[in-house]
């Protein structure tokens, strides 16, 4: 009973998320200064004049500006629950159209980082944590100094030495598999050092934790007890900021795409935001923040799984 | 062992403390007095010299025009640690408001601040900071206003908990017992006991902010290029990063190296005043 509660609570918080974050998206496009019919009419005419109120009228009764605010926000809300994010207003087309096929290579790309991050880290917490002076020393230097590297510079460096010096990659990667390490690795990279200076924390707690003691007196192997009963201990904080990391992710992502010229969502919004198109851009923050709702709902379940503790409540 | 290893702990951030400490003042030298460090203009073409790499007359090197990278990245410390301070002050007056009004308000409102911190926290920065500027179109002042909305739910929430920490605390209760106003008691027992742990947390989220200022101008999308801003400097180099590494590594080697000892300070600083917010 209580789980399907807790389950309940979960669902309503992440609709209430997702109206929250509409609400934001919403308003600020109210906030643009000027009119808004205008600031479209020069957009599209790329011209920069005031336009009569006739010349503006079948902009204002395409999309509903003479609308009073209330009616306009219901119908913008309701919408994005029918899968409508409004239209472009320099594509001039559904802004599910403009994000659409630009989803998955983004995906792609976070996802793959994620797992990547993960790996490195666990490999260099498991490596170094307690393994005498220097390579503890070198493991933290390490974590400490990739975990205040900005997502730009990382990516500048691994373009400029591996695909201009060395030209292990292209340099424009699109979405071909080798192309696609330098991003990964771009966003990796910090994301690892941050995520590791979390593990080796615990790692080091709960290896002085008894029960660790105890398996070492059965003779068990070092390598053993950190795989079998350490890990799964240390990893735990992990896992709950991976929700959080979500978010860096997503930001390096628009960057790393940036940098490599790959297609995706981070390179749609930097073209919206220069063109000031606000549909687009609220359209990108909404699908993002439901991707993160969906993204802590499974961090949730991962923690149910590793923790055997929360099954049972 | 132990004692080993505690003597060492001690020791060495004090080298690291003192290279931070040296690196900060270089910034703030250049920030202030900029012709103190480096003669000749920022702008000055000289297009016999274009594009050349680092030497021992253009330490950094020249970009496309000619123009002396190194002056450049002195000139533009100005702009580069203005934003960050303006950035860190606005995401504090934000944060201020939002924390204490949660924390002091009542539980109704308390709940429903928390609750859009909590989503405003998690949401990615850099998304946050885009809407502002989609909003009011790149400039100066927008990279302030989109990195100091950005990074303020991480403030609010932490003086949100110092504020219900220090309201526990007997000396609140004693000064409200001696019949002081509840506006007296927050601006002279409340506010100063809530904010002195949050120095050091400004002094890192000075770093980040110049960070994330610099991001927003590598997109595009702050500073433009005649400046020399240290993001503008990067997004400008981009253009010959097959050719000029040096355009885009060394003004990054500087911002990487300023955001490490902002960081250290702050942490350091942590470490003195004791009390790490969280």
């Amino acid at each position: 009973m209580s789980r399907l509660r807790r389950i309940a609570v979960k669902a309503v918080t992440s609709v209430v998320v997702i109206v929250a974050a509409a609400s934001v998206t919403f308003f600020a496009q109210l906030a643009v200064p000027g009119d808004r019919a205008n600031t479209l009419m020069n957009l599209q005419t790329g011209q920069d004049k005031k336009w009569s109120v006739d010349e503006l009228a079948p902009l204002n009764e395409r999309f509903g500006f003479d609308d009073p605010v209330i009616v306009q926000y219901l119908d913008y809300v309701t919408g994005l629950f029918h899968g409508d994010l409004g239209t472009s207003y320099t594509q001039k087309r559904p802004v599910t159209e403009v994000i659409g096929g630009q989803l998955l290579p983004s995906l792609t790309l976070t996802g793959a980082a994620l797992l990547v991050a993960w790996a490195l880290a666990l490999g260099i917490t498991l490596l170094t944590v307690k393994r005498g002076r220097f390579l503890t020393s070198l493991g933290t230097t390490w974590e400490a100094l990739t975990a205040s590297l900005p997502h730009y510079w990382v990516g500048v460096v691994l373009l400029v030495v591996f695909a201009v010096q060395l030209r292990v990659f292209p340099i424009i990667g699109g979405t071909s598999a080798l192309g696609t390490v330098l991003p990964v690795l771009t966003l990796a990279i910090p994301l690892a050092g941050f995520l590791g200076q979390v593990t080796r924390d615990e790692f080091e707690q709960v290896l002085q934790q008894p029960f660790v003691t105890t398996a070492r007196t059965r003779g068990m192997s070092d390598l053993g007890v950190r795989v079998q009963h350490v890990l799964r201990h240390a990893i735990l904080p992990a896992i709950t900021l991976s929700g959080w990391a979500l978010g860096a992710l997503v930001s390096g992502a628009v960057i790393a795409e940036n940098i490599f010229g790959r297609p995706g969502i981070g390179q749609v919004l930097v073209t919206a935001v220069n063109t000031r198109d606000l549909p687009t851009v609220s359209g990108i923050v909404l699908v993002v923040a439901a991707i993160y709702v969906v993204a802590n709902l499974l961090v949730d379940l991962a923690y149910a799984i590793v923790d055997p503790r929360l099954r049972a409540a | 062992m132990s004692t080993l290893t505690v003597t060492r702990a001690v020791h060495l951030p004090k080298v690291g403390t003192v290279l931070s400490l040296l690196v900060v003042a270089f910034v703030v030298a250049a920030a202030l007095v900029p012709g103190l460090l480096v003669d000749g203009s920022p702008t000055a073409i000289d297009l016999k010299s274009t594009l050349e790499a680092p030497s021992w007359a253009h330490p950094f090197g020249t970009d496309d025009a000619g123009r002396d990278l190194f002056t450049r990245v002195v000139h533009g410390a100005r702009e580069s640690l203005g934003i960050g301070l303006g950035a860190t002050a606005l995401a504090f007056v934000i944060a201020i408001g939002l924390g204490f009004t949660a924390a002091l308000a009542g539980r109704v409102v308390d709940a429903a601040i928390t609750r859009v911190l909590e989503v405003a926290f998690a949401f990615p920065a850099l998304l946050l900071a885009l809407l502002v500027i989609a909003v009011r179109g790149p400039s100066l002042a927008t990279s302030i206003a989109a990195v100091g909305i950005g990074s303020a739910p991480g403030y609010a929430r932490m003086i949100r908990g110092q504020v219900l920490a220090v309201r526990q605390a007997g000396f609140i209760e004693a000064a409200a017992a001696l019949g002081h106003g509840w506006f007296t008691v927050i601006r002279r027992h409340l506010f100063p006991n809530a904010m002195r742990p949050l120095v050091a947390v400004a002094t890192l989220g000075v770093g980040q902010s110049i960070v994330w200022a610099s991001a927003l101008s590598f997109l595009g999308l702050g500073v433009a290029p005649p400046s020399s801003e240290w993001g503008a400097l990067l997004d400008a180099g981009r253009l010959h990063i097959t050719t000029s590494w040096w355009l885009e590594i060394l003004p990054g080697v500087v911002i990487v190296l300023v955001a490490i000892s902002v960081t250290s300070l702050g942490r350091t600083l942590q470490n003195r005043l004791g009390g790490a917010a969280r």
